[in-house]
């Protein structure tokens, strides 16, 4: 199918044709999506903040090893697999199938390497006795607001069912790629969704664990 | 491959390997940042203003060069931020001064 020529299709007045944003509407969709689920998300980072500004009994569970070391190399490898990602939007582009193919698939072995540490790090919490509703740290003198486990699971609990939809959509985008039934279209699009995975988790990081890290040192 | 058609190849899929390699490296480099602020104990209202600017600045690069932003066209662009920016500042102003007002009851009734 021979390519639209916006610039030809479009009249010197509107500019975009039938194309307003000179985009797919696949794309679009991807985009205002995503400025919808932003918007979920700042409201989940918001309520943190707020019963933590609120709860005299707040702790500060995260010391520097291992939980903050956990915390960025789960950075480290989300930051890597948006490396990936744009490297396999680059390559579909290209028509470099095989190369794309990789690229994602090494994409969604970042996401699920993300998930159980993710995952691993939650069990260390639940052995430490902070569940989604009850908290055992003692801070002041005080028992822990039951608050911190319930917006902490909440905030992170979203994200990683944002990012195991993700290895899911990546794995399907990968096998339809693959087989030719997708274009790169499609693989952008998926990226555009994996690199908004990845930009939440840059606010996740400071906000919930380095606020939160623990630097007395135990007696 | 004359040069009208290499230009035509780059304004369809801009952006080289060398470029998200910089990208990438710079968004390390700001996260070891991140890291290294949280070992010095600054107070929480100075952290929080570092740390929220170097994820603006974070998510700004994911946003412009990882998802392509920055070479589409001004329209998507602009239907985008402001209005994501417009939601989250009425959030702020008609949520977040409530809990103020709970710190300072409990400066009042310790």
């Amino acid at each position: 199918m021979a390519e639209l020529d916006i610039d030809a299709v479009a009249g010197p007045a509107w500019g975009g044709g039938v194309a307003p944003f000179a985009t797919n509407t696949k794309k679009l969709g991807m985009w205002l999506f995503l400025l919808s689920d932003s918007l979920t998300f700042s409201t989940a980072i918001l309520a943190y903040a707020y019963v933590r500004l609120a709860s005299p009994a707040w702790p500060r569970p995260f010391e520097i090893w291992p939980a903050i070391a956990n915390a960025t190399f789960l950075t480290v490898i989300l930051l890597s697999s948006s490396l990936t990602m744009v490297l396999a939007v680059a390559a579909a582009h290209r028509d470099d199938v095989r190369r794309a193919v990789m690229y994602i698939i090494l994409t969604a072995i970042g996401g699920a390497a993300f998930v159980v540490l993710h995952l691993m790090e939650w069990f260390r919490l639940f052995a430490e006795g902070v569940t989604p509703w009850s908290n055992q740290y003692v801070v002041n003198g005080q028992p822990g607001d039951p608050l911190f486990g319930g917006t902490f699971f909440g905030l992170t609990g979203l994200h990683m069912l944002h990012v195991s939809i993700g290895v899911i959509y990546l794995s399907i985008i990968a096998i339809g790629f693959g087989r030719r039934k997708f274009n790169a279209d499609h693989v952008e699009v998926s990226g555009l969704y994996w690199h908004f995975v990845d930009l939440v988790w840059m606010f996740i990081f400071p906000m919930v664990y380095l606020m939160s890290v623990n630097l007395t040192v135990k007696p | 491959m004359s040069a009208h058609e290499a230009t035509a190849v780059a304004t369809h899929q801009p952006g080289t390997k060398k470029l998200f390699m910089w990208v990438w490296f710079w968004l390390l480099v700001l996260t070891g940042i991140e890291v290294f602020l949280a070992y010095l104990r600054l107070e929480p209202h100075v952290m929080l203003v570092l740390l929220v600017g170097l994820s603006l600045i974070k998510s700004a690069l994911i946003v412009a060069y990882f998802m392509h932003l920055r070479f589409e066209k001004i329209g998507l662009f602009l239907i985008i931020v402001p209005s994501l920016v417009f939601c989250l500042v009425m959030i702020l102003i008609f949520v977040f001064p409530d809990s103020l007002r709970i710190v300072a009851l409990h400066n009042i009734h310790p």
